[in-house]
This record gives structure tokens, C-alpha cells and sequence, in this order.
């Protein structure tokens, strides 16, 4: 079932499978990715790179470099400071990580870029850049979430190796005891390999000078239009000084959310040299040296009553974030996302993100997707554990719509998610009962096979609660040719934006889809969106095209009517051919229209403009949800622990579908990663902090025999936006992995549990459950860890000397440590007695409070916000002479830091 | 650096050139030539983005180097099309099949696929079936899962789906 609102057009365009528009230049070698652009005089950069992990710069020697053939500069960090540059986050925040072009004076990871050689061609640039000798002091590294806890700092000026910090151990008061009272208690611990985003295009950046601060960039990125405010932001130029064009980008996946340290000090090069410079990343780099992603390790308790209805649960979560993440994270989204598909009654959480010595973490689709893996898999092995049908289990603990509208534990709104419609249809079309017949069977055969279940919701389309997650416009004009353009800020690593956007506009119109071009992936064409990030352009662009495309054709009508004396409702467009109800003769072409529009405008209706031009921006509800069953059926050899996937049936709910072709290739594409995840790829660090998959031969990437043929079915329910979509971009790549993980733990039971999920699930860890014993040697590293001393915890603040209470009165510099990233913001306090008031001011805006209480140096009080939801912040501060920390618990984000100086 | 100089034809064209002795056939063909329909995604042998037909054979251009293509006709993803804009057939089964999204690996691809095709001209639709399968294997594809490529196999193999 496929719903539309009401079409215009009598050619459906919307929910075929029309062949993509990139196709043309893509199928034929005419595409234009960043390699392919070459501007005259243009110079090659190749970077020298730390080949230890931690340690004190103690000299670089380039005179050997500056020497060789073609070679035009070689800059260290001393020379690229000429270039000022603040760090940010994907959300415009500034990192927190003293983040720099090149290392400043020390290095935090192996790979980390230390020097630039740039020359007249690559091969002279890598040739110099071998010459380039660094003398490091080396210091032991800090490598594991394990090292993080005990081992030195990674970046010195800071207290301790905690990036960054949600949650709290208070609320584990809460849920503890209904843990105590529950019939059943499950845990599930999982730790997720380190991954290598690995889009087939490496990183890429081709920056060309152009007067004094206007620079064009070519760039591998998701966003045009994300990317060179990010530049402008993070160098401190007027953004319309950065044009950034990125025709064609060969995958993104997360890495390319936004530019890194690499492409800035390109950008900060080009600048300083006054000549185009282009770095092309390699594979050794791009896997290497390229931002990191997942890495976790974490514990869920779910207690279940008698009848296996959930009760409560606690998670304790953690996530290397390297040396340099792309924004501090301790992934807060896992938990908000753990439990809103399922009616649970209490949850609690802390999470914690570290700096290692590793490369730092970036986005990987669906970043958050740990909540998937770690709930689905647990809640399998609840099901065996109680003995019930995991289906059941489901049934019985699953939103339905007649279940909604329904309010998370964490405060997660839903009013139209269907994860349990999702099942029921999965269930409809998989015979599950004879697959169990067979399973008996093929077990006495000595054949192992298994079926896996998951089900998900996942927010997408996210817009106006973050900084960087906005609406979409599209400029949209029927040219005097009649021929239809649309101007958007999507932007497409493969998403077929210009492909969907188009079919919209045809359908929405009345015209041909071959008429209808899209014009995108430049930061001069449309207005500011996120591009591909979060799973939102075919919800928040589709919208936006769908209602410009209305107004387009109410304004052709107009003008049909005005030249033809009809009522503006006697009018249709079919075809590009404008009609009037019962006047055949009447018909004119569009182009005929558009003539007079642009070229007679004295036969226009009084007043109205010249042209057929509209235009629309698009502002979604805050989130919108897309809801799946996944189902997968797998072979596990019991000789090899070799896995086998026999079956993949997909149940999403994306809403309406613009062209199922793309849909499923979202789809597909997440799940072929979902293999990689489980069975294949891994990029392990040694001991050293030497990252240890260097090729594709070492990084193992799914090929064509690791995936099977997929089965869709798709739900179809219409959101609440304009055209009723849903975002689909991710979704595969989070349910996929439970749904794999639990269809082999399904295979293994007759051998045991997968008592601790350790990704990936080689063959050897497979023989680990099969044998019974640590043929994989997983465990015994494992143990060691487990051995490690516990979280370091701040020293108890109670201990800090009492102040005396006026001392308190004024204004104090504080910062908040937000999920989005640090909120710097003036505290201001008013004491009286015991009773203080006050006011907290950020660049947004003055936020009161009145009634708090101050005992001793310790002050409490409590404030309302509205922004970015309603949520009471309730601040727990302690003053110790002219320095204040302490703790705000901010609702269903947990508690964030607080500390602050006397102003 | 030694300096060769080379003269082959690539889709038909003559060049003549001089080439570092280590130059790859893949950057000689795109830095020199200006043939970038030829993608270098791993310049290790692995992903088989780079794959152009010299002599009518599939071969890794990251692993060639031009002077080894000296004398040689190649064959890049920008001739396989005909002159009047037709597609090859394994284009146009790409297309049809959502065979490619970023289209990064394609290039590759497209030449793999032509060269089995025509490897196993009349053979039966399961011999040439498992033979592109095959091939495929050796192909790195990070966006589609392979699903259009594998429907696009069945289609050029005359396999129902
Ligand atoms: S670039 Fe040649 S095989 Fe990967
Ligand atoms: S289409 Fe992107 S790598 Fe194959």
C-alpha cells in the first residue's frame, strides 16, 4: 500500500522504479569526482605521518625534502599556525581536543599528520615526503577503553581521559531493585570492533585561491553546503568567501560529515601558497588514518517478569574516541533510541566516550546502532533463557499503533511507529513454524541452521533541534524552454537524490520526468541543509520539492487561465501539455506558457510576477520515525564455524516510497555493511597503538559471495510530513547486525550461548561456542582487561573547603557539558541567607532561576527550559574558592558536567 | 626516473607519450591521458575499481604499469559505449537493475563484466552466470550490497530472477 496526498499530475512517477538520472555520467566514465577536476598550476600534497603512537615531537627535519624535484613547500604545524583555525563539531561546537592541522610539539596516534610536502606532482610530493624525519620521544600509548581508565593522559591539559560523559550512577538506585524483584535477569555484554568507514572514494580535497579570501573547493563531503560554512566557520572567514563543489563522491557513510584535519590543512596550504592544492587520500591512509568508527564495549541487564514482559534495565556504555574525535561522544543517542519501540517501564544508563592513542572516531551510518545490537541480541537470549518464542517475546513487550501515542522512559515521543506491524507482516510472509521443522531436521543431519529475528525504530529526518540539522529549500522554475529545473542543497554519494527529487517534481507538476532536471552538489546552488546525514533528504528535501511543485503549478494555472479565460480550477498539467476542462482546443504546451511568462509579460494576470518561478523551505516535525522487522535464515558450519547466509527478509516501514529501486538500495547497501560488521571487518591496534589492517587484503570488505539475494516487503505508512516519507538511509546498517548475530546465535544454541557477543564473529569465535573452549584466544585478553582497575572516579566533591556564602555572589564564567558539545555560558548569582536566585546567560539568550539553596559551598536550583525539548535542568554546583564544578541533571539526557571559574 | 616513451591506442584513439618507468597504467591513464572514467580506490589489487581491458584482456591498471601497455589497444569504462551514445549491454544492464549508486566501482565493473561476456559468448545462461559471478568476486562495491549487480548478471545471462 502506497499512499500519496493527492497527486496533480496523472503520470505517477512517485513509487516506480525509474531509472536514476546519474546514471548517464556515472555508467560511463563522465562522472566528476574531486580526482577528476585538475585546475592549471595545480600542486599535490602527500603528508608525513607520526609512525608512533604517543610521544614528545623532539625535531623535523625537512631540508632533505625541500631539496628533491618538483617539490614547492614543506610545511610543519609552526608554519601552518600562519593559517588561525578553530577546530569544530559536526554540530558547530568546538571540539574539545586541542585539535590542530599538523601535531603541535606532540603526537596522539600513529598516523597522525605531522608535516606536508607539496609538489608539482604526487609521485615527487610522496617521494620528499619520505625524506621528511621526525624525531619522536616515545611514550608508552594509551590504546584500549581499558588503558583510558588507568593510563596517562591522553591530551595532557586536560583531567582525565574522559572525552565525554552522560548519565548516572544515581539512577541505578532506581532501577536496581525492580532488577532484584524480576522473575528473570539477562545480560548481554557486546564488544564492537573498530571499523573502517571505507567509502570506495578515499578522502579528497582540490582547493583553488581565488582573490584574497575567496577559495573553490572540490571535496569529498555529504554537504556542499554543510561543508563550506564548516571551512568559513573553522578559519574564520565570511562564508560566502568558500565555494565548495562536489559533483560526484564516491560514499560517505559518515566519515565525509564533515572536513578533518587533513583537508583543512590542504585548504589553510592553499592559502599560505596562493595556488591550488590537491591531496587525494590513499587506501593505506583510508584505512588507517582516515577517521575510525564504533569500537564499544557494553553491558545491558533487562529484568523480564514471569511472563516475560520487560520490567527494567541499566546499561553501562562505553566508546573509544581515539585521539582526535570529530566531535567528543559518548553517544547518549544509544540510549534515548535503546527502548522507545518497546513498552519499558524504567531505564537507566551511564556512557562514557575515552581518548585513546587510536585514530579518532567519526560517523559511521546509524553511529547510534549499538542500541539495536546489544537490545535485539539480549533479547534473544532472554527468549531462550525463559523459554519462548522470540517472536513471542517480542509480541508481547512491542509498541503497536493501537499502543500510541506513547512517551519513552527518556522522554522519546511516538504516535506512529509500527515496529509491531513491521513483525506481523515479517511473520505473514516467513514460515517460521516450517522452518523449525527443518532446523529439527537438518540438526540430526549434523547441519546447523538458525533463524534470526530483530525489530527497530530509527529517528530520521531530524530538523530544528541541533544546529547543523535543518529544513531544505528547492528553487524550482519552468525555464522558457518548458523545460522544468530544480535548484536543491541534497546532495548524492549514490543516494539518487536528483533521480527522487525529480520523480516528485514530474509527478507534482504534470510533466515528464525526462523534463525535469536537478541541479545540486554546490554550495552555490540552494540554501543551507545538512546534505546526507541522518537518514533526511528524501523526508525533509522530498517535502520540500513536493510543496514547491505545488506552488509552481498553481502559478502555470494562473496564468493558463488568465490567457484563456478559464477559472483557475478548469485547468490541469499533463504531460508538460496544460489543459482546460472542456476545451480540447485549448490545450497549450507548457512551453507555450512559459513564452508568455517570461517573454510577453503584458498578457500576465495584473500584477503577477514575470517568470514560473517558486520557491519552498521545508521545515519537517523534529523527527520522524521508520520502523522495521528484519528476518535472516543461516547455515553455521560445525566444522569450519564457517557462516552461511541463506535467506534476508527485510519488513520497513519508510513510509511512502519515492522510487523502491533506491529504497532497497539503501536498504541493501546497510546490510551488506551489517555483514562486514559481523563476520568480516575489523581494525584491530596493537599493543603499541599500531593500527593493524593496512589493505583491503588485511581489512576484510564483503564481496559479492558474503551477501545474499534480500526480500522487501514494505509497510508504507505515510508520516506526518508533506508526502508522507520516511528516512531510510541507515536502517540497515542497524538492524542488520542483530538480526545476523541472532540467526547464528539461533544455530549454535544446540552448542550454547554466545555468552559475550565479541564482533566480529569469526570463524574461530564460532568454534569458541561450538567447542566450548577459547579456540579464538578472545577470552584470555579479555580477562586481563576485566582485570584492570576500576573507573577513576573525581574525587568526592563533599571534601572541598566550605566557602562563605556571600563569596558566591556574582558572575561566574561555566561551562556545560552538553551532548551536542561544551555550552559555555555566564552563571550569575544573588544570595540571600540561605536562598539564592540568579540567571544563566549563553549567546542565546537569559534564563532565570529564583529558589535555590545554598548549604555550606554547595548550591542547588532549578530551571525550566523549552529548547531543544521541555526538560527541568536541576543544577547541583560546589564552590571552592574561585573555581565551581559540579553536576546538571538534564532529564532523559542524564547528567552533564559543570565547571566554571569566578568571572 | 627513467623515461620511456610508449604509443598505444585507448578506445581507438593513438597516443603517443614518455612515462616514468613506475607509473601505474591507471594514473598514466588518467593524469596523463585525461581518461577518468578509471577509478584508483585501493592501488593494491584488491577492489578492482581500476580494471581496463589491454588487448581485450581484464586487467588491474593500478598493478600495470603504462610502459607494460606499450604497443597495446585499451580499452577504458569510456569506450564501451557506441559512438552514437548506445550503451553496452552491461551499461545498460546496470542501469536497468539499480546496479550502481556512487559509482565509484563501476568503471571496474563494467570492464570485468564486458570481458566475461564476451569471454563466454553462447555459452549457456548458467555457465555465464556463474562465470560473471565469479569475476564479480574479485570487484569491491562498499554501496549497493551487490543486489543490482547480481540481477544484472542474471539479465545478461538471460536468467529469470
Ligand atoms: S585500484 Fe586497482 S585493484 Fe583497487
Ligand atoms: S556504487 Fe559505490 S562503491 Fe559501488
Amino acid at each position: 500500500m502506497n499512499v500519496h496526498m493527492k497527486s496533480v499530475g496523472a503520470a505517477r512517477y512517485v513509487g516506480e522504479r525509474t531509472p536514476r538520472k546519474e546514471y548517464g555520467r556515472l555508467l560511463t566514465g563522465r562522472g566528476q569526482f574531486t580526482d577528476d577536476v585538475r585546475v592549471p598550476g595545480m600542486l599535490h600534497v602527500a603528508f608525513v605521518r607520526s609512525a608512533v603512537a604517543r610521544g614528545r615531537i623532539l625535531g623535523i627535519d625537512t631540508a632533505a625534502a625541500r631539496d628533491m624535484p618538483g617539490v614547492q613547500a614543506v610545511y610543519t604545524q609552526a608554519d601552518l599556525a600562519a593559517v588561525p583555525v578553530t577546530f569544530q563539531t559536526f554540530f558547530f561546537t568546538p571540539a574539545e581536543a586541542p585539535v590542530t592541522l599538523l601535531a603541535d610539539g606532540r603526537v596522539a596516534c600513529v598516523g597522525d599528520p605531522v608535516a606536508m610536502v607539496i609538489a608539482e606532482s604526487r609521485a615527487q610530493a610522496e617521494d620528499a615526503a619520505a625524506l621528511v624525519e621526525v624525531a619522536i620521544e616515545e611514550e608508552t600509548p594509551v590504546v584500549t577503553i581499558a588503558d583510558a581508565r588507568t593510563g596517562p593522559l591522553v591530551h595532557p591539559d586536560r583531567d582525565d581521559n574522559i572525552a565525554a560523559e552522560m548519565g548516572d550512577e544515581d539512577s541505578r538506585e532506581a532501577v536496581q531493585p525492580l532488577l532484584d524483584g524480576a522473575a528473570h535477569v539477562v545480560t548481554m555484554r557486546v564488544r564492537h570492533q573498530r571499523i573502517a568507514q571505507s567509502p570506495m572514494e578515499t578522502r579528497a580535497c582540490l582547493a583553488s585561491p581565488e582573490g584574497e579570501n575567496e577559495m573553490t573547493v572540490w571535496l569529498g563531503c555529504q554537504s556542499p553546503h554543510l561543508a563550506a560554512r564548516y571551512i568559513a566557520q573553522v578559519m574564520g572567514l565570511p562564508q560566502e568567501a568558500i565555494r565548495v563543489i562536489a559533483k560526484d563522491v564516491g560514499g560517505g557513510f559518515g566519515l565525509k560529515n564533515i572536513p578533518w584535519k587533513e583537508e583543512m590543512a590542504v585548504i589553510a596550504a592553499a592559502k599560505l601558497l596562493r595556488r591550488p592544492v590537491k591531496w587525494i587520500e590513499d587506501r593505506f591512509e583510508a584505512l588507517t588514518a582516515s577517521s575510525h568508527a564504533r569500537e564499544q564495549d557494553v553491558t545491558l541487564t533487562v529484568g523480564f517478569d514471569g511472563d516475560a514482559r520487560l520490567q527494567a534495565a541499566w546499561c553501562d556504555y562505553a566508546c573509544n574516541n581515539g585521539a582526535w574525535p570529530m566531535g567528543e561522544d559518548a553517544n547518549v543517542a544509544v540510549h534515548m533510541f535503546m527502548w522507545p519501540c518497546y513498552k519499558m517501564p524504567a531505564y537507566g544508563f551511564v556512557t562514557r566516550g575515552w581518548y585513546t592513542n587510536t585514530m579518532g572516531l567519526g560517523a559511521y551510518r546509524g553511529p547510534w546502532a549499538m542500541e539495536s545490537l546489544v537490545r535485539e541480541t539480549l533479547l534473544d537470549k532472554a527468549a531462550r533463557r525463559i523459554g519462548i518464542d522470540p517472536v513471542e517475546l517480542r509480541r508481547r513487550n512491542l509498541l503497536y499503533l493501537t499502543d500510541q501515542p506513547h512517551t519513552s522512559t527518556l522522554g522519546v515521543p511516538v504516535e506512529d511507529i509500527t515496529p509491531g506491524e513491521c513483525l506481523e507482516k515479517l511473520v505473514a510472509n516467513v514460515d517460521f513454524a516450517a522452518f523449525r521443522r527443518e532446523q529439527a531436521e537438518a540438526r540430526k543431519a549434523g547441519r546447523y541452521l538458525g533463524i534470526g529475528v530483530a525489530t527497530y525504530v530509527e529517528p530520521t529526518g531530524a530538523a530544528g533541534s541541533m544546529a547543523p540539522m535543518t529544513g531544505e529549500t528547492v528553487h524550482l522554475r519552468v525555464e522558457p524552454t518548458g523545460k522544468v529545473v530544480a535548484m536543491l542543497s541534497t546532495h548524492s554519494q549514490g543516494h539518487g537524490t536528483a533521480t527522487t527529487m525529480a520523480q516528485v517534481i514530474a509527478e507534482q507538476l504534470g510533466v515528464a520526468y525526462e523534463d525535469v532536471a536537478v541541479y545540486e552538489g554546490d554550495s552555490a546552488i540552494g540554501a543551507f541543509g545538512p546534505g546526507a546525514a541522518g537518514s533526511r533528504q528524501g523526508v525533509i528535501a522530498g517535502g520540500a520539492t513536493w510543496r514547491a511543485a505545488q506552488l509552481l503549478s498553481e502559478k502555470v494555472k494562473q496564468v493558463a487561465a488568465h490567457l484563456t479565460n478559464a477559472s483557475v480550477e478548469a485547468i490541469t498539467i499533463e504531460g508538460g501539455i496544460v489543459h482546460v476542462a472542456g476545451a480540447p482546443e485549448m490545450s497549450r504546451s507548457l512551453r507555450e506558457i512559459a513564452e508568455i511568462a517570461y517573454g510577453e509579460p503584458g498578457r500576465l494576470p495584473e500584477g503577477a510576477p514575470t517568470g514560473l518561478e517558486a520557491q519552498y523551505r521545508y521545515q519537517p516535525p523534529p523527527m520522524t520515525m521508520t520502523s522495521a522487522a528484519h528476518c535472516c535464515i543461516v547455515e553455521v558450519d560445525a566444522e569450519t564455524g564457517f557462516v552461511k547466509i541463506l535467506r534476508w527478509i527485510s519488513a520497513e516501514d519508510c513510509g511512502t516510497v519515492i522510487n523502491p529501486g533506491v529504497v532497497e538500495g539503501q536498504i541493501a547497501g546497510g546490510l551488506a555493511q551489517a555483514i562486514g560488521q559481523v563476520l568480516l571487518e575489523d581494525m584491530p591496534y596493537d599493543a603499541r597503538g599500531n593500527p593493524l589492517a593496512a589493505t583491503f587484503k588485511d581489512y576484510l570488505m564483503p564481496t559479492i559471495s558474503d551477501v545474499p539475494d534480500f526480500e522487501y516487503l514494505h509497510a508504507s505508512t505515510p508520516s506526518q510530513t508533506i508526502g508522507g516519507m520516511r528516512g531510510v538511509g541507515e536502517g540497515g546498517c542497524i538492524i542488520g547486525p542483530p538480526t545476523l548475530v541472532n540467526a547464528i546465535a539461533d544455530a549454535l544454541s544446540p552448542f550454547g550461548e554466545i555468552e559475550e557477543l565479541v564482533l566480529p564473529l569469526t570463524p574461530a569465535r564460532i568454534l569458541d561456542v561450538i567447542e566450548q573452549r577459547d579456540v579464538s584466544g578472545t577470552r584470555a585478553p579479555a580477562a586481563e582487561a576485566k582485570s584492570a582497575a576500576p573507573i577513576v572516579e573525581e574525587a568526592p566533591l563533599v571534601e572541598a573547603a566550605p566557602v562563605a556564602s556571600s563569596s558566591i555572589d556574582g558572575d561566574w564564567a561555566m561551562v556545560l557539558k552538553t551532548p551536542m558539545g561544551p555550552q559555555e555560558m555566564v552563571g550569575h548569582f544573588d544570595t540571600v541567607g540561605a536562598t539564592v536566585s540568579g540567571y544563566l546567560e549563553a549567546p542565546e539568550g537569559r534564563q532565570e532561576f529564583s529558589g535555590g539553596t545554598l548549604a555550606g559551598s554547595q548550591l542547588r536550583f532549578e530551571m525550566k527550559v523549552e529548547k531543544p525539548m521541555k526538560i527541568t535542568l536541576k543544577y547541583d554546583l560546589l564552590f571552592e574558592g574561585d573555581a565551581v564544578s559540579g553536576k546538571c541533571k538534564m532529564g532523559m539526557f542524564g547528567s552533564a558536567k559543570v565547571t566554571g571559574t569566578r568571572a | 626516473m627513467s623515461e620511456h616513451r610508449i604509443e598505444l591506442t585507448v578506445n581507438g584513439n593513438r597516443h603517443i607519450a614518455r612515462v616514468e618507468a613506475r607509473t601505474s597504467l591507471g594514473e598514466f591513464l588518467r593524469d596523463t591521458l585525461g581518461y577518468t572514467g578509471t577509478h584508483l580506490a585501493c592501488e593494491h589489487g584488491v577492489c578492482g575499481a581500476c580494471t581496463v581491458m589491454v588487448d581485450g584482456d581484464a586487467m588491474r591498471s593500478c598493478l600495470t604499469l603504462a610502459v607494460q601497455a606499450d604497443g597495446a589497444a585499451v580499452t577504458t569504462v569510456e569506450g564501451l559505449a557506441q559512438a552514437d551514445g548506445t550503451l553496452h549491454p552491461v551499461q545498460q544492464a546496470l542501469r536497468d537493475n539499480f546496479g550502481l549508486q556512487c559509482g565509484f566501482c563501476t568503471p571496474g565493473v563494467a570492464i570485468t563484466m564486458a570481458a566475461v561476456t564476451r569471454d563466454n559468448e553462447g555459452a549457456d545462461s548458467g555457465a555465464m552466470e556463474e562465470g560473471l559471478t565469479q569475476a564479480m568476486s574479485g570487484h569491491i562495491c562498499r554501496c549497493t550490497g551487490y543486489q543490482g549487480i547480481r540481477r544484472a548478471i542474471r539479465q545478461l545471462a538471460g536468467v529469470s530472477a
